[in-house]
């Protein structure tokens, strides 16, 4: 305790000119005052920064070592193995390679359609429709509902729901094997995930939108824009910083997929849509291979943090200060 | 963009009613055959029951321990929010209001782990919570989520703070209003609409989190809703009569959640996303 205590004002001291070495830390106001504001800075700032470190860092850098390891989770020996898990999973992994593809595959697929959808919709609903307010809280409820939930609602959509539609209408695309097949449930998860996110990003590009100066629309139309050209060549641009946000988060939520996946297809038929996250949490808990299961989790960490860096920054480029 | 009511609005109006319609059809399959026997769902899955049985429900109420499922969520989601609201302001608002080196680096620090995906943490956290006495108990996930909560939640509130004038807090201080005085007299109630957003975003994420629960609430009497939901649909798998009551359980309570304060959820998700 006394040593602490020491080692935390010692610093303090010989940091001032020499004079002040005489005097008591208490005499001096002006080291007290400094000190006193790294203790409140400390008071503020430590709680959240605390939680933060032992919860996120500390596990993240524990991640980087396990990941030269071979730990199977239970035994407490540890044992180094450098680079042999990278090696692995580089060149003889193919279900982890296939749940990239997948996962990246998913990603350019969601991500695109779920912003047209959101950006229209938002431009539908900047319109002066007197029932607004209704759709636009009627597009956004699938978003309140957790995405283990939705997974199951949908599967007995597409399972009996669609069955009944394909029945009573005769229409092909309603009596497809829904999930029952590798492309059909591509496209299943593809719709679940628009279904959800859409209303999420009609709300940021409804925002967007409001902020877009009607006279300069106004003087567009009379110089003779069509709405395509005022879409194209002034929302859009005026708006590009919703874009950011918004691919910045689907790509985050759709490459980062888990509870949709796993309730609607279970990663399945035949490991056809197993998306990352599933393909870790299953080679961590399932198959007892803490430290193949980290290295992959460090791999899927650099690979989302190259992607969205990537992203944010082109659209970034582009965006222009209003 | 237009503001009078035109023709053009008109057609719009009806494209975007359709369209909610259809948005909505889910729902209609999930309501509807929550209270028909299971012989009736599957001859047909979409015309309406013939007789509304609600035993489906009361039996499912029983099996997943509906009340104490839900009691389970509520107070995780509400004593997370409680933390991460009082210590992410309080960090903000000090991290602002410190301009230097040190501010910037730790500012820059939190927000840039929002891109590591929780798999990543996820088995180290396992084995650090398990020595810190963290797994299986509802204070251990909540300091969890305090935790995980941070770095969005901070985010949003040193955006918020930046636009907050310091003369009000200046004038406070002269006064003789000691740091935590200001900050919770003066400050705090100043944040209220980016609390509100905070509060609606962690509150969304916490009560439908699958994953982290999963893993660190092992016990039966522990299990959050969508556990709950989850273990029962793993147990009667394909029981759709059950099954869909279960789900309409499950979603009852953040729907009415969210119809009770979609303004403020909608608004604050603008706010939240576009700052």
């Amino acid at each position: 305790m006394e040593t602490k205590m020491e080692s935390k004002v010692d610093p303090v001291v010989p940091n001032t000119s020499g004079r002040t070495k005489l005097h008591d830390v208490k005499g001096d106001p002006r080291r007290k005052a400094k000190l006193k504001s790294i203790l409140t800075y400390t008071a503020f700032v430590g709680p959240a920064l605390i939680f933060f470190f032992v919860i996120q860092i500390i596990p993240f850098l524990m991640g980087i070592y396990y990941s030269f390891t071979s730990w199977n989770g239970v035994s407490s020996a540890i044992e180094w193995v450098g680079l042999e898990n990278y090696k692995r999973i580089f060149t003889n992994d193919e279900v982890f390679f296939n749940s990239f593809m997948f996962t990246t595959k998913f990603m350019f697929a969601a991500v695109i359609i779920s912003n047209l959808i959101g950006f229209g919709l938002a431009l539908l609903l900047n319109a002066a429709l007197k029932t607004k307010n209704i759709l636009r809280t009627v597009f956004f409820i699938p978003n309140v509902i957790g995405g283990l939930l939705l997974g199951f609602i949908w599967q007995f959509i597409f399972v009996r729901g669609f069955a009944s539609v394909g029945e009573l209408t005769g229409l092909s695309f309603f009596k497809l094997p829904w999930l029952g097949d590798e492309t059909t449930a591509f496209w299943g998860i593809v719709i679940v995930f628009a279904w959800q996110i859409s209303g999420y990003m009609m709300i940021i590009y409804i925002a967007a939108l409001q902020g877009v100066d009607n006279s300069l629309l106004e003087a567009a139309r009379i110089d003779g824009a069509n709405n395509f050209t005022l879409i194209t060549k002034i929302i859009i641009p005026l708006i590009l910083p919703a874009f950011t946000i918004c691919f910045f988060l689907t790509i985050a939520m759709a490459f980062k997929i888990f509870d949709l996946n796993l309730s609607l297809t279970g990663g399945g038929p035949f490991n056809s849509t197993q998306s990352v996250a599933i393909n870790i949490y299953q080679e961590a808990f399932q198959n007892n291979r803490y430290g193949l299961g980290t290295a992959k989790a460090i791999i899927f960490f650099v690979v989302v943090a190259i992607f969205t860096t990537f992203q944010v920054m082109a659209t970034k480029k582009r965006e222009v200060e209003a | 963009m237009d503001q009078r009511y035109t023709k053009r609005t008109f057609v719009l109006e009806i494209i975007g009613i359709l369209l909610a319609i259809l948005f909505l059809i889910p729902f209609y399959f999930v309501i509807i055959n929550s209270v028909k026997s299971f012989s009736e769902i599957l001859i047909d899955a979409a015309a309406l029951p013939t007789e509304i049985l609600f035993s489906n429900y009361a039996k499912v109420w029983e099996i997943i321990q509906f009340p104490r499922a839900f009691w389970n969520s509520l107070i995780i989601t509400v004593l997370s929010n409680i933390g991460i609201v009082l210590i992410s302001s309080m960090a903000a608002w000090k991290m602002v209001r410190t301009p230097g080196k040190f501010s910037k680096i730790l500012f820059v620090i939190i927000v840039s782990a929002m891109v590591i995906p929780f798999q990543t943490v996820m088995i180290p956290l396992m084995k650090l919570g398990g020595a810190l006495n963290l797994i299986n108990s509802i204070p251990g996930i909540v300091i969890m989520y305090f935790g995980f909560g941070v770095p969005l939640s901070l985010f949003l509130y040193h955006g918020f703070v930046k636009t907050v004038p310091v003369e009000i807090e200046e004038a406070a201080r002269i006064d003789g209003c000691s740091q935590f005085g200001v900050f919770w007299r003066i400050v705090f109630p100043l944040l209220k609409p980016i609390t509100v957003t905070v509060v609606i975003l962690n509150t969304l994420w916490i009560w439908n989190d699958y994953l982290l629960p999963l893993l660190v609430l092992q016990t039966a009497e522990l299990r959050t809703i969508p556990l709950a939901t989850s273990s029962f649909f793993a147990q009667y798998t394909k029981q759709w009569d059950m099954g869909l009551a279960a789900l309409m359980l499950g979603i009852a309570p953040i729907i009415i959640f969210f119809l009770f304060l979609q303004r403020h959820i909608i608004k604050g998700i603008a706010a939240g996303s576009v700052k």
